[in-house]
């Protein structure tokens, strides 16, 4: 699948090397300091700061010619953004694209890990909005990265806990603050707390890229990471209480639909490819046409 | 059977050419060229060129045409067009006393050497819609006279020439160290006035006015003058290592500020006035002269004042909050699908009314 001719005009993958070789830079000392936010010059792009600009330029730092792409959002391979982005790096690079998670060598998202547990040599490129998991408990960058210089993260469980004296649980759904190999307490970007299992011990690479922010930072493969709980509260993932309509997943993260004004709604797979190689396997759910010889 | 929203690709592609469709406008007026908005929209050029960090007036005017009139989106187009393009040599420090002056005004002399010059100004104009304008005609050429080749020294100088204005350092990074680029280097704060005074060149005007003002109005007071405000062009020069001297390869359009502050002095120093700088490409005077009052409100520790909690003191906060492709980025970017979050919120507070209820219930 490509989306448009290559772009004679602009470099591979549009940065120019010099570009590309300081993001590789921050990309390695990020590995080697997991969960470290490096601080990157990041570019302008030629799409708004908050739109995957971070995303887009650690994609365009990794990318070589052999790659096959996929981007995501929300989950989903068609939504206008991800289309945007898949489109921009067929256009300015010229590489093949898929919305196959296993046949990907690097998934940029936004929002979510894919249900599909990646392999080793692949590349997840995560769009982080905010990296700073401390920056609403402090919104001084000077003074947050002094409390990761010197690990003083007890403002943070100070946080979780008023959560759990005031709802009875940790009242955080996404974004959930994690912390990386017993050091750096890390923003996992806005993917539900559903999908912070998936974080550890990966056998894929993970970048995470804040363009506005100008940080870098990242996963190396099998890094443990764990969701910050309380021994007494226990981190638990959740979604939707329900199957996906479409495909039957019983532990799959799901979108509502509302489907009337009547308070109708059903229940789809976020993570599109999921659902549709699961429905090509005859899987079925809820609402959808049963299909001869269907053995699901 | 539901069939999940499809299409986003023939969604963006029919957007797009909507989009060309109103930018044009009724095809039946003339379209507008880039040469006219660059010689007819020149401030609006000069703005784009300021913000966008590139000097670059038919670009800028593309831009402006391009976005529609949208001077934040056109700043955006030059920046990511900017981001392209290589660094080819850096050019020799501009010598702003050697302006070819349009414009040349003090607010704290009657009089001074190379004089007080108007020169093209909206000041003493009567704000009254010119109807005039309305239907097209001709403009009667204005009154010309001879430039003079007196040199036109700055305001400044003369004071510092009685000690009584703190001496200007060129910089206050180390010597021999070139002054950190914005746009290669990321923000590290805190950040010497030579980044600070990058950002806030290049960024939102309205943002940098508004931050000006409020020092004006007791937020950080700086009880500013303005010593010069000078607009004209200046020369660039390359050094070109291959002949071994510098070579002059254009020049440009500058707007530059220097306030002239109160500073009472301490025990050890005698009192003295203190400087604010503002230097904006293009006929840009309203951002000069704000871009110089919230530099010298965030020279406050230097000079040892009080942090009195104002905004414009607040380096951090004037920083990262100046750059408008930023902001708006970030802004409308929560336009963007949120379905899996606002998904886990729906399902956080499903459960904790329900835990609510749960709990209501079982006290009654």
């Amino acid at each position: 699948m490509n989306d448009a001719t290559p772009e004679p005009a602009y470099n591979f993958a549009y940065l120019d090397e010099q570009t590309k070789r300081m993001i590789r830079r921050a990309i390695l000392k990020g590995i080697a300091v997991p969960g470290y936010q490096v601080p990157f010059a990041s570019r302008e792009m030629p799409m708004p700061y908050g739109w995957g600009t971070g995303g887009v330029q650690v994609t365009a730092a990794c990318l070589v010619p052999e790659d096959r792409l996929k981007v995501i959002d929300q989950g989903a391979d068609d939504t206008t953004n991800a289309v945007s982005i898949r489109r921009f790096f067929a256009r300015t690079a010229g590489v093949a694209t898929t919305t196959r998670t296993t046949e990907a060598t690097l998934i940029q998202t936004r929002h979510r890990i894919p249900e599909t547990p990646l392999h080793a040599g692949q590349i997840l490129v995560y769009q982080v909005p905010i990296p700073e998991p401390l920056r609403f408990l402090e919104p001084r960058e000077t003074e947050t990265r002094k409390m990761h210089e010197l690990e003083e993260y007890g403002l943070m469980h100070v946080k979780l806990y008023e959560d759990i004296a005031r709802h009875g649980q940790i009242a955080t759904s996404y974004a959930y603050p994690v912390k990386v190999s017993g050091r750096y307490v890390m923003d996992p970007s806005p993917i539900p707390k559903f999908d912070n299992p998936k974080l550890s011990g990966s056998p894929a690479i993970q970048l995470f890229g804040a363009g506005r922010e100008q940080r870098i930072y990242a996963l190396p493969p099998y890094t443990k990471v764990v969701s910050l709980d309380f021994d007494d509260h226990p981190f638990q993932a959740s979604k939707a209480a329900h199957d996906c309509d479409l495909c039957g997943a019983k532990a799959s993260y799901l979108d509502e639909v509302i489907t009337d004004d009547l308070g109708g709604r059903m229940f789809v797979c976020s993570d599109t490819d999921f659902c549709t190689d699961r429905q090509a396997h005859g899987k079925r759910g809820r609402v959808s046409a049963p299909v001869s010889g269907d053995a699901a | 059977m539901y069939v999940a929203v499809k299409g986003g690709e023939r969604a963006i592609d029919n957007a797009h050419a909507w989009l060309a469709e109103e930018r044009r406008g009724d095809p039946a007026v003339p379209e507008l060229s880039v040469a006219q908005i660059r010689e007819q929209m020149r401030l609006a050029v000069n703005r784009v060129m300021a913000e966008g960090s590139l000097y670059d007036p038919d670009l800028a005017a593309l831009a402006i045409k391009q976005s529609r009139g949208d001077l934040i989106e056109a700043v955006f187009l030059l920046r990511a067009y900017r981001t392209t393009l290589p660094r080819l040599a850096s050019s020799n420090p501009i010598d702003t006393a050697a302006m070819a002056v349009d414009r040349r005004i003090s607010a704290t002399f009657k009089d001074l050497p190379g004089g007080q010059v108007l020169g093209p100004t909206f000041d003493y104009t009567h704000r009254l819609l010119d109807f005039k304008l309305a239907a097209e005609g001709s403009v009667p050429p204005a009154p010309q006279s001879p430039a003079t080749a007196a040199p036109v020294p700055h305001v400044i100088d003369i004071l510092n020439r009685d000690g009584l204005i703190e001496a200007a350092t060129p910089d206050d990074t180390p010597d021999n160290t070139p002054p950190p680029d914005l746009t290669r280097e990321p923000m590290e704060l805190p950040a010497a006035r030579a980044l600070r005074l990058q950002a806030i060149t290049r960024g939102d005007e309205g943002f940098i006015l508004s931050m000006a003002y409020s020092t004006q109005r007791g937020y950080g007071r700086t009880h500013a003058f303005v010593g010069e405000l000078r607009i004209g062009h200046v020369a660039v020069s390359v050094d070109i290592p291959e002949l071994g001297f510098a070579v002059e390869i254009g020049e440009i359009e500058l707007s530059e500020c220097e306030t002239v502050n109160q500073f009472s002095g301490s025990r050890t120093q005698p009192a003295q006035f203190t400087r604010g700088y503002g230097l904006v490409f293009g006929q840009s005077e309203r951002k000069a002269i704000a871009m110089s009052l919230v530099d010298r409100a965030l020279r406050w520790k230097e000079l040892g004042e009080d942090d009195t909690g104002a905004p414009a003191q607040d380096e951090e906060f004037v920083l990262m909050h100046a750059d408008n492709v930023q902001a708006t980025g970030f802004l409308e970017h929560i336009k963007l699908p949120h379905y899996v979050d606002f998904q886990a919120e729906l399902e956080l507070v499903r459960r904790l009314r329900a835990d609510a209820i749960t709990l209501q219930e079982a006290a009654e």
